[in-house]
């Protein structure tokens, strides 16, 4: 046996016993403001570096995160958890303060710039690394119909489908997440 | 000394994993990438990536905040 082939066989012989059985995961992603958008995107992008194939089915609310254009904003209005961090202190927002026009559009920029300096992707970025890690995305057709979208809203690469074309994907997939 | 490495200082979950990746694919097999991060979370993550992608997890340490991780690109 030649030297080289030894090499090759040593390599081998090291690597671990099998690579992990493949795995496949589904989501249906139906909520659209700034903080929800974050849990679907964060597991897509991280079950697809992890080798899984995923399929993101969006709807609702969810589908407005395949805009072009993202514009996402956050309320704190019925989301009494929601306390950001602020001289040391978490500060909540009363419900009534929420009504006041600019403050859900300042809440969502505090929230953006705290992100931003803690190191957290932005949705576009997450966004285009869940594109790049071929990340099969459905839009549902339905929700296009009913909020008067049409494909050349979207970035490129959504594949138009309905509740049976979810159903299929997620009797194949061995884990599915409703977010 | 590691064949790449990759500076993931100031990253947050879930781009040390997803920058790993990438750069994992630049690494011929047998290689090895070596990664930099201050996410404390990062520990248990790699641990479970690497178990997950049956890459090899050579050594982990932190120091001064800094976690460094070596693996060896040993997945298909």
């Amino acid at each position: 046996m030649s030297s080289e082939a030894q090499v090759v066989q040593d390599t081998v012989s090291a690597a671990p016993v099998a690579a992990p059985e493949t795995k496949s995961m589904s989501m249906i992603v139906t909520k659209g403001s700034l903080d929800w958008a974050y849990p679907p995107f964060i597991l897509a992008t991280t079950a697809a570096a992890m080798g899984l194939p995923v399929t993101m089915f969006f709807t609702f609310y969810g589908l407005p995160l395949l805009l072009k254009k993202l514009d996402l904003t956050l309320t704190a209005a019925g989301n009494p958890a929601m306390k950001m961090p602020m001289m040391g202190a978490h500060m909540g927002l009363p419900n009534i303060l929420t009504a006041i026009p600019g403050v859900d559009a300042a809440c969502s920029k505090m929230m953006k710039n705290l992100m931003n300096k803690k190191g957290v992707a932005s949705i576009e970025d997450l966004r285009e690394l869940a594109i790049e890690a071929d990340v099969r995305m459905i839009a549902c057709q339905m929700t296009m119909d009913l909020f008067e979208y049409s494909l050349d809203d979207m970035i490129e690469g959504p594949e138009l489908g309905g509740a049976a074309t979810y159903i299929e994907c997620a009797t194949q997939s061995d884990i599915n997440l409703f977010i | 000394m590691a064949d790449h490495t990759l500076d993931a200082k100031g990253l947050n979950c879930p781009l040390p994993i997803l920058k790993a990746r990438k750069a994992l694919k630049e690494v011929p097999a047998g290689g090895t990438l070596e990664i930099l991060a201050t996410d404390p979370g990062s520990v248990a993550d790699f641990e479970a990536f690497c178990r997950q992608t049956g890459n090899e997890l050579l050594e982990h340490s932190v120091d001064d905040s800094i976690y460094r991780f070596l693996i060896k690109h040993t997945a298909a």
